[in-house]
Order: structure tokens, then sequence, then C-alpha cells
């Protein structure tokens, strides 16, 4: 049931992110794009800003309701999804691939590592996962 | 206060269809099943089916049922015919808005209210204390309300009722057997389609709703959410009760002034209203446009096109799925009020850019 890519890693604000080289590519998962329903709006950030792990760096709107997007790793943004301003709802159609939200050069490599293993997500998700 | 949260008789079905179910007014009710947008579709493309069970009823009756409601609404209900509903309001004496309902006179000397769920209890008090005379009747439990609406709602009444609802009009409304059950079938809804609001027994809700999903498969029906019924009805500029109308809201500035009638006499709210239309209100209900796709939100300050200081507040706000913009309802000074004006509004410390737009925002089918 559960759509928790294993070589990604996870946040408990429900983003993913994924090690590219020496970047790292954030989106939302699954499960959080199923919770907010219809997506309506993205708000990124721009290109050479600076995100910081745990705190928002943009928010995504869906039909009810308004979330904040969570940086899993600090660094600078050095790519943000040109596509998703004209088409949200590629966030709920396709969150792991097409909808992916930013890509971070991050300033810290070990806090990668921290962050939740497929495994550990699903079993956060299970518990009730906090709500996004 | 009960905190409880009241449950319809159609809500095994909602949590059997894997329906999302929130508080909404005190009621547990589905929000989404397959998903707003969808559901938002499938009423403007076809035919989606709703329960609104949780609105109340009551029925008032006798010689004096007519002077209560001319004294306790605001439009005349002595231009109703037996088989017609009539939208109107219950004000206080200040002409703020006790709550919207429908008005139907089902004989002679008899007529059902309909008002909305959140107020139930509030309105009860009200006409109980104000509409003495007349013989009062809280059916609310009693009654299941299921909407049936889109283009496709008339045949699929149709092949299901044993009464022509072809010769139903808009605001009209007949009794007679749907799907074997005693229904008042109301050419009646809250989306901008064409549609009926079938009103029947509590018991017999589970039984209708079941039915009406069953015959309308070939056609695409679905089950649709409180999201979607938002959305719907906010494309139409239609007000919703504590969101675009409350207690503080007089009925001129939100545009409801059609079903002010007050060359009937008197009734309650009557002389405050009328000071307001004499002077013309200080605020108006607007429509507006986001230039982007931000999402205006209930709450949020409408500021001068360039300038900071508040002017206004959303009222309510919504991606509209059939018109494919961001779009809000707000209260703007009635110097801005124009089509045309540039205004601001602020979502999250951010000025966004928007614009007054003519209302509704999506074209009104219903059949008139």
């Amino acid at each position: 049931m559960a759509n928790i890519p294993s070589d990604l890693k996870y946040t408990r604000e429900h983003e993913w992110a994924k090690r590219e080289g020496d970047r790292v590519r954030v989106g939302i998962t699954h499960f959080a794009q199923e919770q907010l329903g219809d997506v309506v709006f993205v708000e990124l950030p721009k290109v050479g800003a600076k995100v910081t792990a745990h705190q928002a760096f943009g928010v995504v709107e869906s039909v009810k309701a308004v979330s904040d997007l969570f940086a899993p790793v600090s660094g600078e943004v050095i790519e943000t999804n040109a596509e998703l301003p004209q088409k949200p709802e590629t966030v709920n159609k396709d969150p792991y691939g097409k909808g992916w939200m930013i890509i971070v050069k991050p300033s810290n490599a070990g806090e990668l590592e921290q962050l939740l293993t497929a495994q550990q997500y699903e079993e956060f998700v299970a518990q009730g996962g906090g709500g996004h | 206060m009960n905190t409880a949260l009241k449950r319809t008789p159609l809500y095994d079905a909602h949590v059997k269809a894997g329906a999302r179910m929130v508080p909404f007014g005190g009621w547990e009710m589905p929000v989404q099943y397959s998903g707003i947008v969808e559901e938002h579709r499938a009423v403007r493309a076809g035919v989606g089916c709703f329960d609104v069970s949780h609105m109340g009823e009551f029925e008032v009756e006798g010689a004096q049922a007519l002077a209560a409601l001319q004294r306790l609404t605001t439009n005349d209900v002595g231009a109703l015919e037996i088989g017609q509903v009539q939208y109107s309001l219950l004000c206080y004496p200040d002409g703020g808005v006790v709550d919207d309902l429908t008005v139907y006179r089902l004989a002679t000397d008899r007529y059902m209210l309909t008002v909305n769920a959140s107020n139930i209890d509030k309105d009860w008090r009200w006409v109980s204390e104000h509409g003495a005379g007349a013989r009062w009747r809280n059916v609310s439990d009693a009654t299941g309300l299921v909407a049936v609406q889109g283009p496709k709602a008339e045949a699929l009444v149709g092949r299901l009722s044993d009464v022509d609802v072809t010769r139903i009009a808009y605001y009209r409304f007949a009794t007679g057997r749907v799907a074997g059950v005693q229904t008042l079938i109301s050419r009646t809804g809250y989306t901008g389609e064409d549609g009926f609001e079938l009103y029947v027994a509590a018991a017999d809700t589970p039984g209708l709703w079941s039915a009406l999903l069953e015959a309308g498969r070939g056609e695409g029906a679905m089950p649709v959410g409180l999201g979607a019924r938002d959305t719907l009805r906010l494309e139409m500029r239609y007000a919703l009760y504590g969101n675009d109308i409350d207690e503080t809201t007089n009925p001129l500035e939100a545009g409801l002034g059609w079903i002010v009638k007050a060359a009937k006499g008197d009734f309650v709210g009557r002389d405050a209203i009328e000071k307001v239309r004499a002077s013309g209100p200080a605020r108006k209900l607007v429509g507006v446009e986001m230039a982007d796709r931000s999402v205006a939100r209930h709450g949020y300050r409408v500021v001068a096109a360039g300038a900071a200081s508040p002017i206004g507040i959303i009222t309510s706000g919504s991606y509209g799925p059939s018109v494919e913009r961001s779009i809000a309802l707000a209260y703007v000074p009635s110097a801005q009020a124009a089509i045309g004006t540039d205004l601001g509004v602020e979502i999250r410390g951010q000025v966004k850019p928007a614009r007054v737009v003519k209302t509704p925002f999506h074209p009104s089918r219903v059949k008139k």
C-alpha cells in the first residue's frame, strides 16, 4: 500500500530527499500529497536562496489547506522545478518524479544521513505520521 | 455545550465509500471521496450526489404561520404559492444576519424552513421566541436531504421518480416517490447547475442514496463532499453563512438586497436595513481574482493597490476548478468595489496582486 521508495531519505514533515552526486533533490511524499488533496499552488524559493534543515523553505496549498515545506538539509538552492507554478497538480500525479520541488547543494553532508530511512518513515506514517 | 459530533443517516455509507470525514459545524461530514477537483468537475459535466442531511428543517403551521414568517424573514412570504420555494434571511433588529434559509410553502397554512446545520439550535430558539402564535416543529433529526446536481441530474432523478420532474420549475417542488421513497423533490441547489434537493425521512436516506449512485453509474454519478460543495458555490458567488454573512454583516453589503422586501410591511431588522439602503452600504462583498494561483483564504487582509494599510477582508477563497483560477469573496469599501479595481491581498506577510471581477465567476446553468 505505502508508496515509499527505498532509495530516498525522509523527514517527519513528509518531505523526501535524494542524493544526486553532490546535490540533493527534494519533494513531498506520496502520503503528504494524499493528505493534502488536490495541490493548487506551490511557492518555492529562488535559485541562490539559502535553506536550513527543518525550517520552512516554501509553501504548498491544496483546495482546503496551506502547508509549509521543510528543508531536509541545509544549503543553497541551485535549481527549482519551473513547471510547478503552472502545473501544481504534478505534485499529486508524480510526487517522487516530475513533482520534485528544489535541488540543494548541501552545506553539511552529515544532515542527509540523519534523515529517516524508508523503513523508518513507513513506521512513522503507520503510527499516525503526525500530519503534515 | 455538547461537543460530540453528530452523524447523518449516511455516515456508514460515507465511511464505506472511503470518504475523508471531518468536523463541520458540529457534524462529522465527508469533505471528499475521490478528490475535490474531480468531484467538482463531475458536477459541472455530469451529476453528483451530496449528503446535506445535516441541514435543519423546521415546519410551521396554523392560521398565524404566514404572519409569523412575514415578521421573521426578510423576503415576502405572502408572494409564495403552494409548491414554491423562496430564498430568504432571518435578521436581528440591527440588520445582522441570524441565518440564510429557504422557505417552502407546503399547503395553505403550512411551511417548511431549511436552515444551516451549524445554526439549527440558534435558529430554533430564534423562531420559537419571535414566531409566537404559530405551531413550530423541529424536524431536523427526522429528515434526510440529498442534493443531486449537474446537467444529468434531471435524467437521473426522472428515471427513478414516479412524477414528471421535467415539469418542476426552478425554485418549485413536487412530492412523489424517488426509488420507491416518499420524497419532496425540490428544484434547488447550491452549485449553479441544474438539479434537485430531495427531502426524505431519515430512515429512507441510505436507500435513496445507494439507488441514486447505482442508477447513475453509467452517467458517472459520484458522491460529492463538502470540499467540492464549497468550490462549486464559491464559483457562483453564493454566500456561505459563517464565512460571507453572519451577525455582523448587513444583507445589503452582502448583495442580498434582492431578498429584502421592505414593501411587505414590518419585519425584524427592517428599520436598520432600510437605513443602510438610504445611505448606501459603506462596504460591499465583491468577487476577487488573484493574479497568481496563491489562495486568498477566509480572514486574510485586503489592501488597496500599492498601499499597505488594510481596507477589507477576505471572507471565502479557493482555487476554482472550473474557472481554473484562484478566486475569493471580500468585503471592501464601496468606493473600491467597482469591477476592475486593483487590490492586494496579504498572504503570509506578502501583498499579492488581485482585482475585483464580475460574478458569478462561472456562468450559472440553473433551469430558469
